[in-house]
């Protein structure tokens, strides 16, 4: 699969919310039961974006993927799942009842590529040696879903009917069936669960706009990880950053920062103003055209400390935002 | 990671091994021990009556050790899964695959 997914999937934001919300989803299709340690297979785990909600939400996992590039980021993200390299089309060497469940985002879609004229490339046989070894790792009972992008009706009818063949029970869930944007298709299989007991979840309905009504589903989740002024809680706050500064001390990883009162978002905002306060003295020394200039290279210093503070996001955007808007 | 749990998850799917295809022998391994907390209890069944010092060398084992560099081999067909930098490849070629 193309090596050059990385940059695009683990850099985009919106890419990575629709990425994130789909996890939520299907780990909500899936319907483990709660306060219960699980263990999950994580389809096309690539950068590692689902597995770290996993992690977040306590299930240990393994993950597996075709491309070694999205694997090194994940190495980079210190995931905690185990990853593996692995085409899913050749089939998987679990051993029976090995996963709790199964999710899969945005990744179905890649098997009903031919790449050779092989007989065991070809989508069909590919589909089957995925279903079926797949079914066999899975607990019984056990579920496993997959949000998918499928191209035609045909496509679908081909994947369920693999699916069933293998043992699965099960089909698809559509969300937002009548929104172009927001429509999003899931396919939920179960593994055993005694003769129809597990019955079909129904997709979200309603506009995409009707953000309120129509998602009520995912809000649930979300209304406590929700503050105050209405945003979602950053998962990167100053607990976490605490726990993993803890980590690498643990580990022995020299030059951890100091725990201070200024930790997160703080020590970004005290970096900041000392930053934007070298920005006001440099440009009233020199004079307005030289500005643009200086202002460059002060973002890549306030960028570099930012990374240095906080590796995970990328502060350019933000910076550029503050300075072109509010200077 | 190969955690020795997630070892313990591995088998052979080359075309046809179908028998003694597990568990894959390790050759050539670096270990690392590795810090993580959780499953073991839930994971292995373990009879309540164990005592704590037993489970702990346990967990040692099972989950704070990994493989970081090394080969797993099938005891059945001998195909080499080659591990790199933690990472286990478990591609297969054509002519391998069932």
């Amino acid at each position: 699969m193309a090596t050059s997914r990385p940059k695009k999937y683990t850099k985009n934001t919106r890419n990575q919310q629709i990425q994130a919300d789909m996890t939520y989803r299907a780990l909500e299709l899936l319907n483990l039961p709660p306060d219960e340690p699980a263990f999950l297979l994580d389809i096309g785990c690539g950068s590692g974006l689902s597995g770290e909600i996993l992690d977040e939400e306590g299930y240990i996992w393994a993950g597996v993927d075709i491309a070694p590039s999205m694997l090194e980021v994940a190495l980079e993200r210190e995931v905690e799942g185990d990853l593996f390299l692995q085409d899913i089309g050749q089939g998987f060497g679990f051993r029976p009842g090995s996963f709790d469940g199964a999710i899969s985002i945005s990744v179905l879609q890649w098997l009903l590529n031919a790449e050779t004229s092989h007989p065991t490339s070809s989508p069909p046989h590919r589909l089957s040696r995925f279903f079926t070894t797949l079914h066999s790792s899975l607990r019984n009972p056990s579920r496993a879903v997959f949000q998918f992008y499928p191209s035609s009706d045909d496509q679908i009818q081909l994947i369920t009917s693999i699916a069933q063949k293998a043992g699965f029970g099960g089909g698809i869930v559509v969300d937002y069936p009548n929104s172009k944007k927001a429509k999003k298709v899931f396919l939920c299989l179960y593994v055993g669960g005694g003769g129809g007991a597990q019955q079909l979840p129904e997709g979200l309905d309603g506009e995409e706009a009707v953000e309120d009504g129509g998602k009520a589903r995912f809000e649930r989740r979300r209304e406590r990880e929700k503050t105050k002024n209405g945003k979602r809680k950053s998962i990167k706050d100053k607990d976490w950053i605490l726990k993993k500064k803890e980590l690498y001390r643990k580990r022995g990883k020299e030059g951890v920062p100091n725990d201070s009162k200024f930790t997160g978002p703080q020590a970004e905002a005290s970096v900041l103003i000392y930053f934007m306060d070298l920005f006001l003295f440099n440009s009233s020394i020199l004079h307005s055209e030289e500005v643009p200039a200086t202002g460059d290279c002060v973002f890549r210093l306030i960028a570099d400390e930012m990374a240095l503070q906080r590796s995970h996001a990328d502060p350019l955007p933000v910076l550029h935002f503050f300075c072109y808007n509010v200077l | 990671m190969v955690r020795l749990i997630t070892h313990n998850l591995l088998a052979c799917h080359v075309k046809g091994c179908t028998s003694n295809n597990f568990p894959l022998e390790f050759k050539d391994v670096q270990l690392v021990p590795h810090e993580s907390w959780g499953i073991l209890r839930y994971r292995t069944k373990l009879p309540r009556c164990l005592d704590d010092d037993f489970l702990k060398t346990l967990h040692h084992v099972l989950l704070e050790i990994h493989v970081e560099e090394g080969i797993m081999i099938c005891p059945n067909c001998k195909h080499n899964y080659p591990i790199s930098n933690g990472i286990p490849n478990m591609l297969l070629a054509e002519h391998e695959i069932g």
